[in-house]
């Protein structure tokens, strides 16, 4: 009768496995020691492992999925009305097709992986960089993203990271870098020599650099900042477009094409920055990335996503001068995190998101056919479509959004299908190894009145410990 | 030794709504009025919506149209209506709906990424603002038994923000069975917050009622269940709904022919299902951008400035066309391409919703739409 009232502690072994981990795989052998587990991974961490299944995702590729993107308007332009919806239709299902794909990949990744406290961070940073398959250029591009650019780098320094991600093709079209345009770049003057009207700065990419990537909100940057970021980010473009055909390629897809970039020496955060071409912006980035407004921001996000929704500042503070003290050696800043005692705190401190509840539920259930392309239309049901976070600023990670009774129902919704999909001999065993030490006494009740396995299932699927880590 | 009879004598306890906290409790203090915001995601042609007729340059930029009005219900001495909106039509002969012309956001380029962003932010550059209008506005009105509801699976970012805010979908996923639901409580029982969403799951879900339903494609399924939603003594005052696809930049009348269908189908069952709290209701229906005056080369419009919205509700003084007319001739256009907006969006809206709440409307526009030149319309509302 003591556990009415209160919800069961955490054991280090539940908090390593759920709180830092993607929950517990079936037929894993627990881990002995939390800390040490959790540091091993940080060092066997594998960018481009086999379930990848040798696919590439270079800049090659990012090159042909924009030059299609371009290839696909001609021959919609061309084409008379009568084939234009055809044509249109077929788009629209391969862009489906990838998009379903991929998120299919990515939920086998995250199954499989034997690092899967350096996998939730993978969907960290991707979030952190979100971009959106609501723009139409990104479904093709978000494979060459997360998993060619993102992925390499999250064990690596955040500079890295931050030019490979925010100067990614699939960035330079979310936020249609690509057709911002310095107004004395030389394509600007041809324009205005012919009569034609000015196509202007586009300031997104660098007000979200800005706000959302490095300084953050209250950073000390101003809308001049903002402005001429954007400037020095002018001339960034993607491989595969027609008429930048003779801009010079970057990493990942990239190009910089000398024809749109606002010429001129640029001053960002009390800085100037020479034009060097394609090196002033890489420049400004180098800089961002170790300021110590970005230390902070990136502190308090890394906080908060395994410390809490209130991150406790003591904690901030020491991932802070970490960050500033390695110049942003990431797996310095994830070490800090496992040494940390407010992220083993033995009550939940997060309710999780949908995407890493349905991930606990395909490593709980071990079954590799449930990673298929049913999953993006689970993730759909259950509000939050993969990589579609409809905003710049990605997925919030407070509870006040997830939390939700919605939510809470298309959860039970999906723990049932899924449960009915799954073949158990004990879900007792099961639920005792994946919440180690750590099951309520109402849980283990209600799973042992259940009366089959599968239910038993579907209900330790949608159990308070499996809502939170 | 815990038994089944004690748990779900806790269950009982534990699940009252106020244990989700004092947002919650807050909310529910709740007002009688209702408000439905309906986004017409992609820039409506407002010229096809309500087509001014009566101007010259109109009739010349869209001459392979015209024939579609030729008995279509006439809004006043310049506009008519297009003929698929009939259901729209009859609540404006009824005084209940009106058309606002020529407005626009101040967004002045044509982006639908950026000027979505701004509609639904309240910002004045886009993505500067990372909480919605509509958020804000839940601060000023206050909510239902449940809170403002989007029906759709994630929340869109007019809603977003410190105030509470849920969403509603019917699910592509097959019904949870009895034997599963029934154990809920149990497994809930020790935990507070755990069983008051369960119980509000439920109740909003009995609410919508929506078991027919595996999604939101229909546009008359939108409307039946945001009448439900809002119904309902203990659902939500304020909803949300979205209506994609307007973007016509080909074959344009064959296409809007469907939309404002499907439009005036949402209307029809919203108006059937909300009749008995009708008075109390105030529909918006926006857009981000216009289109362009003159037809391109595929039987489209290009992505333009001024466009058109629509007022609705019990006690709405409608039955005109709210337009200060710039006119089509070249001179008149913006930009020499586009229909000149002459009204702001955010003033009608920030107007509309004050009057509806008896709210201070300079207060309303201030958080809602901060920045702004425009004063609030007035006058609106009864």
């Amino acid at each position: 009768m003591e556990q009415i009232g209160k919800i069961a502690a955490m054991t280090p072994i539940s908090i390593a496995l759920n709180r830092f981990g993607l929950g517990y795989r079936r037929e894993d052998a627990l881990p002995n020691d939390a800390k040490i587990w959790l540091k091993q991974q940080i060092a066997a961490y594998e960018p481009a492992p086999s379930a990848l299944g040798g696919r590439s995702f270079g800049g090659a590729d990012a090159r042909s999925a924009v030059a299609e993107t371009f290839a696909f308007r001609g021959r919609r332009d061309e084409a008379g009305t009568d084939r234009r919806a055809e044509i249109q239709q077929a788009r629209l299902k391969n862009l489906r097709n990838s998009y379903i794909g991929e998120v299919a990949l990515r939920a086998r990744l995250a199954l499989e992986s034997d690092t899967p406290f350096m996998e939730r961070l993978v969907h960290f940073w991707s979030n952190h960089f979100a971009v959106s398959v609501d723009k139409s250029q990104v479904p093709t591009l978000i494979g060459a993203y997360e998993f060619g650019a993102i992925r390499p780098h999250v064990a690596g320094h955040f500079r890295d990271l931050l030019k490979a991600a925010s100067l990614h093709p699939a960035m330079l079209a979310y936020l249609d870098q690509f057709q911002s345009q310095g107004p004395d770049s030389p394509a600007a003057k041809a324009r205005q020599q012919r009569g034609r009207p000015m196509r202007g700065l586009n300031e997104n990419l660098g007000r979200e650099i800005l706000e959302l990537h490095t300084l953050g909100v209250g950073g000390g940057y101003t809308q001049e900042d903002v402005k001429e970021l954007a400037r020095a980010l002018t001339g960034w473009t993607m491989q595969g477009i027609p008429y930048a055909d003779k801009a010079r390629p970057q990493a990942n897809g990239a190009a910089f094409f000398d024809w749109i970039h606002q010429p001129g020496t640029r001053r960002i955060m009390g800085r100037s920055y020479a034009d060097e071409g394609e090196r002033q912006a890489l420049a400004i980035l180098d800089d961002l990335a170790v300021h110590p407004s970005t230390a902070r921001f990136i502190a308090t996000k890394l906080a908060r996503h395994f410390a809490g929704d209130t991150p406790p500042q003591p904690l901030v503070d020491r991932l802070a001068d970490t960050f500033r003290e390695t110049e942003g050696h990431l797996p310095s800043l994830y070490t800090v995190l496992v040494d940390a005692p407010e992220c083993w705190v033995s009550q939940p401190v997060k309710f999780r998101q949908p995407w890493e509840w349905a991930i606990g539920m395909i490593r709980a259930s071990g079954q590799a056919g449930q990673a298929d392309r049913q999953f993006a239309i689970m993730m759909r049901a259950l509000g939050q479509e993969v990589w579609q976070p409809g905003s710049p600023a990605g997925w919030d990670d407070r509870e006040a959004s997830w939390a939700a009774p919605n939510a809470i129902l298309r959860r039970v919704e999906a723990a049932e299908r899924f449960a009915e999909q799954t073949r158990l001999e004990d879900t007792r065993a099961l639920a005792e190894a994946m919440f180690p030490g750590s099951l309520s006494e109402s849980t283990m009740q209600t799973i042992r009145w259940a009366e089959s396995n599968e239910m038993g299932f579907a209900l330790l699927l949608v159990s308070p410990e499996m809502m939170r880590r | 030794m815990l038994t089944r009879r004690t748990m779900l004598a806790g269950s009982m306890a534990g699940a009252s709504l106020a244990a989700l906290g004092p947002k919650l409790a807050f909310a529910r203090a709740a007002s009688e009025k209702r408000l439905l915001v309906l986004v017409m995601r992609g820039a409506t042609d407002g010229l096809a919506l309500a087509a001014p007729l009566a101007d010259p340059a109109y009739r010349q930029h869209r001459a392979r149209w015209i024939e579609t009005y030729a008995d279509a219900r006439k809004l006043d001495g310049i506009f008519a209506l297009h003929p698929r909106l009939d259901e729209f039509g009859k609540l404006y002969a009824d005084g209940e709906a009106l058309v606002a012309h020529a407005v626009a956001t101040d967004y002045r380029e044509r982006s639908h990424f950026d000027a979505q962003n701004l509609l639904e932010t309240g910002g004045t550059q886009p993505f500067q603002r990372r909480d919605g209008f509509l958020n804000r506005f839940l601060g000023l009105a206050g909510g239902g038994e449940l809170p403002a509801i989007a029906l759709a699976s994630a929340l869109p970012l007019a809603l977003r923000g410190d105030n509470p805010a849920s969403t509603y979908a019917p699910s592509p996923l097959p019904k949870a069975s009895e034997g599963l639901i029934e154990r809920l409580p149990d497994l809930y029982s020790a935990d507070p917050q755990l069983a008051a969403l369960w119980q509000a799951a439920q109740q909003a879900d009995g609410i919508a009622d929506a078991s027919d339903m595996r999604n939101l494609a229909r546009a008359s399924d939108v409307g039946v269940l945001a009448a439900r939603m809002l119904r309902d003594p203990k659902g939500a005052r304020i909803a949300m709904v979205d209506l994609p696809g307007w973007d016509s930049h080909a074959n344009q009348m064959g296409m809007l022919d469907n939309r404002f269908r499907q439009l005036d189908g949402l209307i029809a069952e919203f108006r059937k299902g909300i009749s008995p709290v009708w008075k109390d209701t105030l529909v918006m229906v926006v857009t981000e951008f216009g289109r362009t005056v003159a037809m391109n080369g595929t039987n489209g419009t290009d992505h333009g400035t001024g466009s058109a919205a629509l007022l609705l509700g019990g006690s709405l003084r409608g039955g005109k066309v709210l337009a200060d007319w710039p006119g089509l001739a070249p001179q008149n256009l913006f930009e020499g391409r586009d229909l000149k907006p002459t009204l702001s969006l955010e003033a009608l809206m920030a107007g509309a919703m004050a009057e509806h709440y008896a709210l201070d409307a300079e207060k309303v526009m201030r958080e809602l739409f901060p920045g702004r030149t425009a004063r609030p319309v007035d006058g609106l509302v009864a």
